[in-house]
Order: C-alpha cells, then structure tokens, then sequence
C-alpha cells in the first residue's frame, strides 16, 4: 500500500513540482499519471523509493514513511525504471547488469542464478546475456531496465515514460509484460503521455496537471472527458473523438478496439 | 526538381559488421512531405543522415552508391556546404542549443557564414516569426519547454533558408498537445512556404493528413513507398511497425464486413471516416 499524505515538492531552484498531493495506491493495482510535461508525474515517481523526500506532508510505502528509509531500504520493495534506460547501466555484460542489485541484496549465488535467467526469459533477451548493455538497441535496453527491476521482484514496480522511442510493435509487446506483472501481483505505476497506449492497457488513471491532481478514476471516464485531458495537454485516444461523431448513429463516446466500433457500426447502419 | 537522389546507397557503420542501408534507390522532389516509418532499428535515422552530409563526414564507416542533394554530391562537399540546402533537427532538442539566449541560438550559423549583420537580424526576425515563438526571443533555451525548445532548433535551421528541412523524430518526447502544434508548424512549412519536408516519426495520426509519400522501411530496405492511402489501402504494414491510425484499421474492417463500395476510400482522420459513414447513411 503507497499513501501521500498532503504531499508538496519544491525542487532546490525554488520551482514547486507537486502541491497538496493525496493518493492511495492498493496492492495490486495497475496505476497510470497522466498529464503535461512538467505536470509532475516523475517527481511523483522518485517519491516511491526515497530518491527524494517530501517537502512537506509523507510518503508511506508498505507502512514505512520515506522520510525514515534509505533509498536501498526502500528499493527492495520498489523498483523504478527511468525513462532513459541508459542511465541505469554500468556493468560489462546484460548478465552482470541484472545480477548487480541481487548481489547487494545478499541473495544466494544458486538464487541469482535462478532470478537472472528467469528475467532474461521473460524479457526476451536471452541472446545477449554475455553483450554490453550499451550495445543494445533502444527497445532492448528499455526491456533490460526493467529485467533488471524485476530480478529483484520489488512488490511495486515504476515505469517512468515507457512507450518513448518504443515502435508499435515493442509498445504491444510492453502492454504483455505489464498484464503479465500486474497478474503476478505486483502494483504498477506507469507515468505516460501516451494516450492510446494507456486506452490499450486501462488502468486507474491520476491525471496531473500543474504539480496537482485533477482526476483520479477509471481509463474510461478519464480518457472520454475531453475538457479534463485538453487540460492536462492530452489528445484524446482516436477512438474516443470517433465515437464523439458518431452520436447520430445512437454510439455514446467510448474506449474500444477498433474492429469493435466498425461492427457496432456496421450493427446502427443496418 | 530532384531534390534528393539516392542511387544503390548502401551504409555500414565503421566497426559494424551489417549493413544499415541495403540498395536504396530514391528520389524526393522539391516541396514534397515525406515520411519515413517503420521498426526501431531499420534504417530511417541512418538513411537521414545520408542526406546532409552526417554520413560519411561525421560517422565513419563504408558508403556505398551516391547520395546527390540538388545535384551535390555528399561525398566532396562537406556538411557546412550541404546544410545550406538541407537542415537536420533532432530528437532532443537539448543537443542542438546551447547559447545564452534564444536569439543568440538562432543567430550563430548565420554568424558562421558570415552574412552581413542587417541580414543576420531580418532572417533571426523572420524564423522567429514564421515558428510562432516572438516571444520567446530573450529567453533562455534552458527555461523553455520541450516544445517551445524544439520550435526553436527548427528556427535556427530555418534562418539558413535549406530548401530541404530533415527532421527525425521531433516530437518524441514532446506531450500530444505540443506534438501536434509542432507538427502542425512542420506542416506549415511545406505548404506556405515550400519547403521540402523529410520526417521520421511515430505519430502517423497526426502526420498523414499532410504526407504526400509514406516511405516505410525494413531492415535497412524499402520495403514500399506511395501515397499514404494508397499504402495503407493495399498493403499490411503493421507487421512493419507501422502505427497504423486506428480510424483507418476501423475502415478495414468496415470494408471487410459491408461490400466494396461501401467505403469507397481509406480515411486518414476521424473526420473523412465520419464524412464517409454520413454519406453512406444517407445514400442508403
């Protein structure tokens, strides 16, 4: 369980990035913040493990408040994935990249073992345990920054930004990886301006804006309020302005797969 | 006229042991918008680069067949000759600026080709015009956001009047609301000005509506290049990576179910869809 307690952030400049945060994350849950650039929603993040401390307000995570943890504490039970996957990596190969927090972590040589090879499986990037991680493509090193977070299975796992300089297919395949997770039991918290890819994956959705705020609820009454996304600089999901225009034909504004819409269509014409 | 010609280009990164670029035959015309699409890794950012110089100047390694842009050959004549015919603007904006003020950002090519100062201040002027961002003139590139930034790096390369402006993926950072902005501007460019546009990006929704050429690429080949509609009437891109706009998988599947002439095009926007749909509603 994550609480915000009347959480505010003033970064060192003098620039306050979060204001009067309240927030309650269940276990389990599949969590997106959405909003502009700026809105917050990284600084939120790097309030879960510690990396930085409230302002003011506090940050309880599974019953600890940050402010009392460190941050290796606190990454036991939380691992963040940043957006720029590179930043994370320093070892010579994929395999001593994954291995590397587990060894700090004091697990058994025989359990690393285990852990790594199971997270190279499932990431699909069993081919270049022995490369560098700086060799990789942009797409492998997104899914080597998360290998590496799950190895450790942390209860809470954050992706900052996930879908940036992914393709269509590696955004699918994304989608599979975070079902996967959630299903293992794992709360997730994704923070993204990627609207279709969040309609694909509908989750909770806190909707920041401004360093607040401004609508927690389900991907579907979220993403179908147009004013509240225009807000937040958000484009709605093209099949939400789709059904937006076809209120003549009877379709009320919806989320949806789009061979779905063009057979209720096909069903109002007839 | 041929603005870029490509003739068996082929492209190995020094050190590298695989072709990046395999056999590419092209040619882009003056005040054509292209888009280039297709997997990460296949080939767009390189093939880019093969078209103002970057490559074979700056990245070393083997370069097959001949790139001429306006009828210069990039192998002897070197990136400062070649960017005043093509501009290149990149993903993050933060590699391109770094003076003190945005003015000053804008100004320093021009202060490198030497022009005279009354010049240099119209062309500052009118960049900073033609990109919306007057405003922005004294500020710092550092406390501009992602947008705005970006705007700005389009309007440096902008005052060196390229008849060409590359840009790859431009807006990949940028939220929904300032990707369409920029790409809108992007737009405004080609078609005010004519300027000819050669884009790499994912966001095909916003973009098709002003693409006259899709070109999507495959481990380093062209794989198929047309108009857009026609593309995605006739071929399965999506195995490519390509984004296909959700509207038009919607028309798919219309087409597929009703009969033929039912959808008599493939829409690119929400907009030609519902005009479609209303059409049909009220021809039946």
């Amino acid at each position: 369980m994550i609480i915000f307690e009347n959480v505010e952030y003033t970064y060192p400049n003098g620039f306050k990035a979060l204001s009067s945060i309240n927030l309650e994350i269940k276990d389990g849950e599949l969590v997106a913040l959405m909003g502009e650039n700026g809105a917050g929603k990284t600084t939120l993040l790097k309030h879960l493990n510690g990396l930085l401390k409230p302002s003011s307000g506090r940050v309880i995570v599974n019953g600890v408040d940050t402010r009392h943890a460190t941050v290796a504490s606190l990454s036991r039970d939380v691992g963040i994935v940043f957006q720029n996957a590179e930043d994370m990596f320093f070892s010579p190969t994929v395999w001593e990249e994954i291995s590397f927090a587990l060894h700090n972590f004091g697990y058994q040589e025989e359990v690393i073992k285990k852990r790594v090879g199971w997270a190279l499986k499932f990431m699909e990037l069993e081919d270049y345990r022995d490369k560098s991680p700086f060799l990789l493509s942009g797409g492998e090193k997104k899914r080597l920054a998360l290998a590496i977070v799950l190895a450790w299975s942390p209860k809470i796992v954050a992706l900052d930004e996930p879908t940036v300089g992914q393709d269509v297919l590696q955004k699918e395949k994304m989608i599979q990886i975070i079902r996967q997770a959630n299903q293992q039991g794992k709360t997730i918290i994704i923070s993204s301006h990627d609207v279709e890819f969040i309609a694909d994956l509908q989750p909770r959705i806190i909707l920041m804006s401004k360093g607040k705020i401004i609508k927690d609820g389900y991907a579907e009454e979220v993403l179908t309020d147009l004013s509240l996304l225009k807000e937040c600089r958000l484009i709605p999901p093209q099949m939400v302005s789709l059904t937006y225009e076809l209120g003549f034909l009877g379709i009320k504004p919806h989320l949806g797969q789009p061979e779905d819409i063009a057979l209720e269509i096909i069903r109002r014409l007839r | 006229m041929i603005a870029i010609e490509a003739r068996k280009l082929g492209f190995m990164y020094a050190g590298s042991s695989s072709w990046v670029l395999k056999d590419i035959d092209l040619e882009i015309y003056e005040r054509e918008f292209v888009l280039l699409a297709g997997r990460s890794g296949c080939g767009k950012s390189t093939l880019l680069r093969c078209f103002n110089g970057l490559i074979p100047y700056f990245y070393e390694g083997e370069l097959e067949g001949e790139v001429k842009v306006y009828g210069l050959d990039t192998r002897n004549h070197p990136p400062y000759i070649l960017s005043q015919y093509a501009g290149m603007v990149f993903q993050n904006p933060d590699n391109q600026l770094f003076a003190l003020t945005v003015e000053a950002d804008i100004a320093f090519a021009l202060e490198n080709l030497s022009l005279p100062r009354d010049e240099i201040r119209e062309r500052v002027d009118w960049a900073l015009k033609v990109m919306g961002i007057e405003d922005l003139r004294d500020k710092s590139p550092n406390e501009l956001s992602g947008g705005q930034k970006q705007k700005v790096a389009i309007a440096s390369i902008l005052a060196m009047k390229p008849k060409i402006i590359i840009l790859d993926e431009p807006t990949s950072s940028l939220d929904p609301a300032s990707a369409k902005q920029l790409i809108d501007t992007i737009a405004e460019l080609n078609y005010k000005l004519g300027i000819t546009i050669i884009i790499a990006e994912h966001r095909l929704d916003m973009l098709l509506p002003y693409v006259n050429r899709l070109i999507v690429m495959n481990d380093g080949r062209i794989v198929f290049q047309g108009n857009p509609r026609d593309i995605l009437e006739k071929y399965d891109v999506m195995p490519y990576g390509v984004p296909v706009p959700r509207v038009v998988r919607v028309a798919q599947q219309l087409k597929k179910t009703l009969s033929g002439s039912t959808i008599s095009r493939i829409p690119l926007t929400v907009d030609e869809l519902v005009q479609d749909i209303r059409r049909w509603r009220s021809g039946k």
